[in-house]
C-alpha cells in the first residue's frame, strides 16, 4: 500500500512493486497528461514534480513517491484558469503537435518556481532535457520568457 | 519489469540485514536513474530492491577538513551546495555537467559510484581528488580509495552485502587549481566521449608545476589516472609544448571502446586534446589561487 498526494488529493493505492510512477499516474489514477516518450529518462515527456522537484516519472517507481507529493500537468490550472506558464505557451505558440508539451510546461513551472527571472542561458540549461521535435525550441524559450515577465517576480 | 520484493528500511542496520537475507538477489536503490532503467530493459532482474530513501543520515553535505557527501545527496544538491561550490568548485561543476537538471534531481552521489559505469562524470573528478568511498557491510565500515574502488567494467570493490554510505574528499593544497572538461559532440545531456579532470599545484615560484593529477572517463573499462602524463609535468614550467606532450602521454594510458560516441581511435585522439585543455585551465586556476592572499 502506498499513499501519495497528487495535485493536492491523497490517494491510497495497492500497486505492484514494478509499477512506475508514470504508469501509476496514467493507469491507476487516470491522469494521462504525463506521456511516455523514451522510457529511459531522456526525453522529458513524463516530467512531474516530486515534492516540488522535477523528475522523470518513467524511471521512478511509484513506491518512491510513497508519503510524498506529486504535481502533474493536470495540477497546474486553477479554477478553470490556465497557469501563467500554460497561457504563455498558448500565446507564444510554444507547441505544435503537443506530445512534449505537458513535460515542457511542468519543467518550465519548476524553473520559474526555483528562479523567477531566468536568463536565456538559464532557461536553455534547465530545459535541455525536454526534447521537442516540432518547434525548434525558439518558441518554447519565448513562452518561458513571457511567463517569467507575467509571473510575479 | 519483473516483480520483486520492495523494501524501504528505516535504518542502515535494517538495510544491511535485508541485504544479508537476500544475498546476491538484492540490489540497493537510491535515485533509481541507472538501476530502474536497467530493470526496465531487463538487463538486471533483482528479486529484492532495497530502497535507501527512508534511511536517515545519508543526505548530508559536511565539511570535515575536506568535504563529506552522504550517499543520498543528489547530483543537483552537490552542484548547488554553497559548501561544495566554495571548497571544491571543480566538484560542483562536475555534477553540473551530468545529464539534465531533472536527472540530477534523482541521481545520487552514492549511486554514481556503486553503479560502476565508466561513462559517469563524478568518479573522474573524485579519482583526481583522491577521494575515499565509505562503505558499510556485515563486518562493519571501511573506506576504499576511489583509485581502488573501480575494478572493471560495471564492477566495483563492493563485497556482497555492502553498500556505499558516503564519499570523503580531501581539500586541495594551496596554490592549486582544478578543471573538469567533458567532450560532448552530440547533445549537452549525453555521456562524455571523453571526460578529463586535471589538478595542478604550483611551486612557490609560481612558474613551475609541483604536482599534477589527471583523471579520465569514458576511455576505458574504469575511470583512469594518466600517471605517465602527470610525471611529465612535475617540476616543469607551463608552455604549449608541455601541454601537448602531456596530452600525448595521456593517450597511451587509455583503452577506449568504439561506440556511437566515437571510434576508439577518435576517443584516444580527443583524450590528448582534452587533457591539454584541462591542464591549461587548471594551471590558470592555480595561478589565480596563488595570487589570492
Amino acid at each position: 500500500m502506498i499513499r501519495l498526494t497528487v495535485n493536492g488529493t491523497v490517494h491510497e493505492l495497492e500497486v505492484p512493486s514494478y509499477r512506475t510512477l508514470l504508469d501509476c499516474l496514467r493507469y491507476d489514477l487516470g491522469l494521462t497528461g504525463s506521456k511516455e516518450g523514451c522510457g529511459v529518462g531522456v526525453c522529458g515527456a513524463c516530467t512531474v514534480l516530486l515534492d516540488g522537484k522535477m523528475i522523470s516519472s518513467c524511471i521512478a517507481l511509484a513506491a518512491f513517491a510513497d508519503g510524498r507529493s506529486v504535481t502533474t500537468v493536470e495540477g497546474l490550472a486553477r479554477d478553470e484558469r490556465l497557469h501563467p506558464v500554460q497561457q504563455a505557451f498558448v500565446d507564444a505558440g510554444g507547441f505544435q503537435c503537443g506530445i512534449c508539451t505537458p513535460g515542457q510546461v511542468v519543467s518550465a513551472k519548476a524553473l520559474l518556481d526555483a528562479n523567477p527571472k531566468p536568463t536565456d542561458d538559464e532557461i536553455r540549461e534547465w530545459m535541455l532535457g525536454n526534447l521537442c521535435r516540432c518547434t525548434g525550441y525558439y518558441k518554447i524559450i519565448e513562452s518561458i520568457r513571457a511567463a517569467a515577465g507575467r509571473s510575479r517576480a | 519489469m519483473n516483480a520483486f520484493d520492495y523494501r524501504a528500511p528505516r535504518s542502515l542496520d535494517e538495510a544491511l540485514a535485508i541485504l544479508g537475507e537476500y544475498g546476491e538477489d538484492a540490489r540497493v536503490v537510491a535515485g533509481g536513474t541507472a538501476l530502474v532503467t536497467m530493470m526496465r530493459q531487463r538487463l538486471v532482474q533483482p528479486r529484492c530492491l532495497v530502497s535507501l530513501r527512508d534511511v536517515p543520515g545519508l543526505e548530508r553535505i559536511e565539511a570535515n577538513g575536506g568535504l563529506r557527501l552522504g550517499a543520498l545527496v543528489t547530483h543537483r544538491e552537490a552542484e548547488i551546495s554553497p559548501l561544495v561550490r566554495e571548497r571544491l568548485p571543480v566538484l560542483a561543476e562536475t555534477f553540473r555537467r551530468v545529464a539534465s537538471v531533472r536527472i540530477r534531481h534523482m541521481a545520487t552521489v552514492g549511486g554514481a559510484l556503486a553503479h560502476g559505469d565508466p561513462n559517469q562524470d563524478p568518479p573522474v573528478t573524485l579519482l583526481a581528488l583522491e577521494a575515499t568511498v565509505e562503505v558499510r557491510g556485515p563486518r562493519g565500515a571501511r573506506g576504499i580509495l576511489v583509485a581502488e574502488f573501480f575494478r572493471d567494467y560495471y564492477e566495483t570493490a563492493l563485497e556482497p552485502g555492502e553498500l556505499v554510505t558516503a564519499v570523503t574528499v580531501p581539500s586541495l593544497p594551496a596554490a592549486t587549481g582544478a578543471a573538469f572538461l567533458k567532450f560532448l559532440p552530440r547533445t549537452a545531456d549525453d555521456y562524455a566521449t571523453v571526460a578529463a579532470a586535471a589538478i595542478v599545484t604550483l611551486e612557490p615560484d609560481g612558474a613551475r608545476c609541483r604536482e599534477a593529477r589527471i583523471a579520465l572517463g569514458s576511455v576505458g573499462l574504469t575511470p583512469l589516472r594518466a600517471t605517465s602524463a602527470e610525471r611529465l609535468l612535475a617540476g616543469e614550467a607551463l608552455g604549449e609544448g608541455l601541454l601537448q606532450a602531456a596530452g600525448e602521454a595521456a593517450k597511451t594510458a587509455v583503452d577506449p571502446l568504439s561506440d556511437h560516441r566515437g571510434s576508439a581511435a577518435y576517443k584516444r585522439e580527443m583524450t590528448g586534446v582534452m587533457v591539454g585543455r584541462a591542464l591549461g585551465q587548471a594551471w590558470e586556476a592555480a595561478r589565480r589561487a596563488q595570487a589570492r592572499p
